[in-house]
């Protein structure tokens, strides 16, 4: 053994050549990221900003007991190597209650802050939670089905496929469920965090964005073979354009009544955009009804809307 | 007729896609070859008595060590197909895979590896280890041992069946989350495949735990209290009874899913008063501690490890048993922060929030232990050491994750995206893979009575650290960048594909460490003499299992030791060791049992899958029959006299001498390295080719 110990290289030279290792590595990522859309890093809406803050507060603490604790292990272990011949060595474990205290006290205390932040940021942050802003929320209910999204607009009697627009500093609620489909997951990264779509059940969202673009979402949950393909675009633009498109889409020949809806409701893949000018009254809530006698349970929001 | 026969089993079902036709044939030669080797070797009744039929935990510790290294082999293929796709999957390409069967295979990967791989190589240390740290000379049930062994077996076999008969597995993930797997999403056999599997084997996993418990309450040496015993059986002691506590869970839950899709019940089912939410708890409530009882008893290894390496005690041992009970305690309580996003309120997540912060201070408390143990040591580098140090940097990383994941709005963001992949493997695989290999390296002496090749053995492990870094370092970054997990396909425009194909670069490394692994192992087999530890002890180690000789008789201890301190072992080194009095020893007998139990339940399952109604029936009477006449079976322990131990002692003395003095000629003064061993290798293929001598064979 003391053979290989002879032979190894030193701990400087291995630690220089990891380093290395990891810088170049770095680089190659940091090269690779160049103009791509970092969502996770690129808050477009409010509710995004506040998940990104809140995610760089937390690594911060985080790093602030694991970096030194890291490198305490590697100090210890470096420092009282077998071959280190200058520091004292001993073979018997004194027992300290003082050590024992500050091993759990540290590691409560970061914990604790954290889950100071984390208590209240949760109730700040929660999904179902209607975003204060001078302009009117606007609703959007959202069926999820295999496999595409189907977004319908009662405020002004329009419904899309795969493709839903919203105006700039107007909070949105789009009411998740789902019809024919098992569990899906709603997620527009750029704009906020996921929250499930299921049967016979609403899931309130509630989203702001505050910069025009398209942002990509999808469906975060598998949920079956089309799952993949699942995927819409989320149009942020001003005012102005919005009604625009509102009224493009009224424009549209295509009505989303019942045998439609029954057509779309078929599964299948990659499905592209579809615009109706129009859809049957009632039609979200037949679509809850289905289900009814399951679990159904709606937020009491959602029952003093209707 | 047909039907009642063969129940759903037609033509169709036969291998007719490349992917089962691969299957099938690599399934089906691989049982020709053994059964051809065997033969050839006159090895059938070696095998069925040595082996197969043992109730040994050391024999069959070593079984699931094989089983076990043969399914890491099998899911690592699987990772690599799944990691070929996505980087090959991106825009106008579709890849190689269809939606389907990219589905299905991480749906195989992760059972795979979290059933067969890592509660495997679990369960195969804690069979091997325990025993010697508590000094006991066998179970507190062989029979429940070998049953649990072989349905977990069965549960192997179950899990590959489908490329034999019906050409589909689950492709649902490896929890198969309701509703996607009720007959209404998921109507093939795929998921009952994926169900009788987990069944299978979840029962042979409580059992084992059930035994294990007894074994560790009711068989320590005299004098071994509770609090005298060494790390890793409280870590399996933890581990076990969380086992206990939730496995049953499982099995429940499996068999309502079985309901919904047999009966046509609706426990989950989007229509008739199902509740899929329902599923979600209940299989977080077995599922969170799942992860936890693989990872307790690769704390205990640590904690073995970097005390051995430092030559100290444990520093603060209450502090590191308290760490891990609460961690087993606390793991119970915080299942749900696996779906935060399923709408429940802000005081539901923000509690189930903080229970998981608390679950990180036991957690840290462990690290602390270490540090602490390290302090003012001696400390030595060989390779479980590495793996030890490997450990700590990516645990680092991954518990900095899984905190993240921990604040509900946080996690809105990561959850179901790759970053939460990248959590849980920087956990299973720098956590509990990390801790088997760091474990195999650090016993194996004491299975084989060889040292592993120390060379070699870093290279495996260099190759380990860079390709997962390279692997999970852009998968943590694709999930910041919003790529979810489970895609078989994506956007071009997206961009994430340079760091799908980095991914896979990272795997391809890891699979080279793999395969030096197995070079280690050939490499100390043909260094034998130079490697060979006749000692029992080559590490200078502190607890009891190395006061046997490597391997340990079968008996294990030719006397019981009386045990009066912690680091039993260290302590009566320094003493003088009195002569010992030999005395009679009780051993039980093999038994057969537990391998026709579990293919009676193998076909249970297969019965079942395929609804065959007289294949289950009968199967169910076989199990009952075997029961019965084990029952009856009157003798199943043996005695071996005190002369006869002395006898056999006497006979390992003079062996161990014999080896003792190596051949020079064939002893190097190095461990070999790499190229050697391929130089040996060829060399020995050369002269195989050359001389013809397979004739001989
Ligand atoms: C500091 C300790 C840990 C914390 C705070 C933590 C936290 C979490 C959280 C919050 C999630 C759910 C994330 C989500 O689905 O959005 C998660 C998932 C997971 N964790 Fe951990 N974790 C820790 C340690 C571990 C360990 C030790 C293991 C395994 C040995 C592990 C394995 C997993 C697995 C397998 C999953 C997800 C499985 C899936 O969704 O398929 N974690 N963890
Ligand atoms: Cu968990």
């Amino acid at each position: 053994m003391s053979k290989i110990n002879k032979k190894k290289h030193s701990p400087g030279g291995l630690l220089l050549l990891i380093l290395l290792g990891l810088a170049s590595f770095g680089l190659l990522l940091a090269f690779l990221l160049r103009g791509k859309n970092v969502a996770l890093f690129n808050p477009k809406g409010l509710i995004a900003q506040a998940q990104l803050d809140l995610m760089l507060l937390t690594i911060i603490v985080l790093l602030v007991i694991a970096l030194p604790t890291l490198f305490l292990v590697f100090f210890i272990a470096w420092k009282y190597r077998e071959s280190n011949q200058k520091t004292i060595h001993h073979s018997g474990t004194r027992h300290s209650k003082l050590l024992d205290l500050s091993m759990w006290s540290i590691p409560t205390a970061f914990m604790l802050v954290l889950a100071v932040i984390m208590w209240s940021a949760t109730h700040r942050l929660v999904p179902q939670k209607t975003i204060a802003a001078d302009a009117k929320p606007i609703r959007i209910q959202v069926v999820s089905m295999r496999w595409k999204w189907l977004f319908i607009y009662p405020d002004y009697n329009i419904a899309t496929v795969n493709f839903v627009q919203v105006p700039l500093d107007t909070p949105v609620q789009f009411d998740l469920t789902a019809d024919e489909a098992p569990m899906s997951s709603f997620w527009i990264p750029n704009l906020g965090g996921q929250l499930y779509s299921m049967t016979g059940h609403v899931n309130r969202l509630n989203l702001i964005a505050d910069t025009p673009g398209d942002y990509p979402g999808s469906s975060a949950e598998i949920n079956g073979a089309g799952f993949s393909g699942m995927k819409f675009t989320a149009r942020a633009s001003n005012m102005d354009d919005f009604y625009r498109w509102v009224q493009e889409v009224k424009q549209s020949p295509e009505v989303l009544d019942t045998a439609t809806y029954d057509g779309v409701l078929e599964p299948s893949e990659n499905n592209s955009v579809a615009v109706y000018s129009a859809y049957t009254k009632g039609l979200y809530d037949r679509v809850l009804t289905k289900y009814a006698g399951s679990h159904t349970q709606r937020p009491a929001i959602y029952e003093a809307k209707h | 007729m047909k039907e009642l026969l063969l129940g759903k089993l037609d033509g169709n079902a036969l291998p007719h896609e490349w992917f089962t036709i691969a299957g099938s044939i690599s399934f089906i030669l691989l049982v020709i070859i053994t059964a051809l080797i065997i033969t050839r070797l006159k090895r059938w009744k070696w095998l069925w008595n040595d082996w197969l039929t043992s109730v040994d935990p050391k024999k069959i510790g070593i079984m699931y060590f094989f089983v076990s290294g043969f399914m890491l082999i099998r899911g690592g293929l699987d990772a690599i197909m799944l990691w070929l796709q996505q980087a090959l999957s991106s825009g106008s390409s579709q890849g190689y895979l269809s939606a389907d069967h990219y589905q299905q295979i991480f749906t195989a990967h992760g059972n795979i590896m979290v059933f067969f791989v890592a509660m495997g190589f679990i369960f195969g240390l804690i069979n091997y280890i325990v025993p010697l740290q508590i000094g006991a000379r066998d179970l507190a049930s062989p029979f429940l041992n070998t049953l649990g062994f072989w349905l977990f077996v069965a549960g192997v076999v179950m899990v590959n069946m489908f490329f034999l008969f019906g050409g589909e597995y689950a492709a649902t993930g490896w929890l198969a989350v309701a509703p996607l797997s009720g007959k209404e999403f998921s109507p093939g056999v795929g998921v009952d495949y994926w169900i009788w599997s987990l069944q299978i084997s979840g029962i042979g996993t409580t059992l084992g735990a059930i035994n294990f418990i007894m074994t560790i309450l009711k068989m320590r040496a005299p004098g071994m209290t509770l609090w005298k015993m060494p790390m890793f059986t409280w870590g399996s002691l933890c581990s076990m009874i969380m086992a206990v506590t939730v496995f049953p869970l499982l099995t429940a839950t499996l068999f309502l899913v079985f309901f919904d899709r047999y009966l046509g019940t609706h426990f989950f089912t989007t229509l008739g008063g199902g509740d899929p939410m329902m599923y979600t708890n209940l299989i977080w409530m077995w599922g969170h501690p799942e992860v936890y009882i693989l990872m307790l008893p690769a704390f205990g290894v640590f904690s073995e490890v970097v005390s051995t390496f430092s030559r100290k005690a444990i520093a603060s041992y209450t502090s590191n048993v308290l760490g891990m009970i609460g961690v087993s305690v606390l793991a119970l309580s915080v299942w749900l922060h696996h779906f935060f996003t399923m709408g429940a309120g802000a005081n539901v997540n923000a509690f189930f929030g903080v229970m998981t912060m608390i679950i990180a201070i036991p957690t840290s408390v462990l690290v602390f232990t270490w540090i602490a143990t390290m302090y003012k040591g001696r400390i030595r580098f060989d390779t479980p050491m590495l793996w030890f140090l490997g450990f700590v940097v990516i645990f680092a990383i991954g518990g900095i994750a899984g905190v993240m994941l921990a604040v509900p709005p946080v996690d809105f963001q990561l959850h179901n995206s790759l970053f939460l992949v990248a959590h849980f493997h920087s956990m299973v695989i720098g956590g509990v893979l990390f801790g088997i290999f760091c474990a195999i390296t650090y016993w194996f002496p004491k299975f084989t009575g060889l040292k592993l090749n120390e060379r070699i053995g870093r290279y495996a492990f260099w190759c380990w650290m860079i390709g997962f870094c390279m692997s999970f370092i852009p998968m943590y970054i694709l999930g910041m960048l919003g790529a979810t997990r489970r895609l078989d396909h994506y956007d071009a425009s997206t961009g994430w594909q340079p760091f799908f194909v980095l991914m896979l670069i990272g795997g391809i490394i890891i699979a080279i460490g793999v395969a030096l692994q197995l070079a280690q192992i050939l490499a100390s087999f043909i260094q034998k003499n130079r490697l060979r530890d006749t000692t029992g002890d080559p590490w200078n180690g502190r607890t009891l299992e190395w006061a046997t000789a490597s391997p340990p008789q079968f008996y294990n201890f030719t006397v019981i030791p009386h045990i009066t301190t912690r680091d039993a072992f260290w302590e009566k080194k320094h003493h003088k060791l009195p002569k010992p009095a030999y005395e009679d020893i009780h051993m039980p007998k093999n038994t057969a049992a537990g391998i026709y139990i579990s293919i009676f339940a193998f076909l249970v399952g297969f019965g079942f899958v395929w609804e065959i109604i007289w294949l289950v029936a009968v199967s169910i009477i076989g199990i009952i029959v075997v029961f019965v006449v084990r029952g009856f079976n009157e003798h199943p322990e043996y005695t071996i006299t005190a002369a006869e131990v002395q006898q056999l002692e006497e006979t390992r003395a003079r062996k161990d001498l014999a080896v003792s003095r190596p051949e020079k000629h064939d002893d190097t003064d190095e461990d070999m390295g790499l190229w050697q061993l391929i130089g040996i290798v060829f060399g020995f293929a050369k002269d195989v080719i050359r001389n013809k001598r397979w004739r001989k064979w």
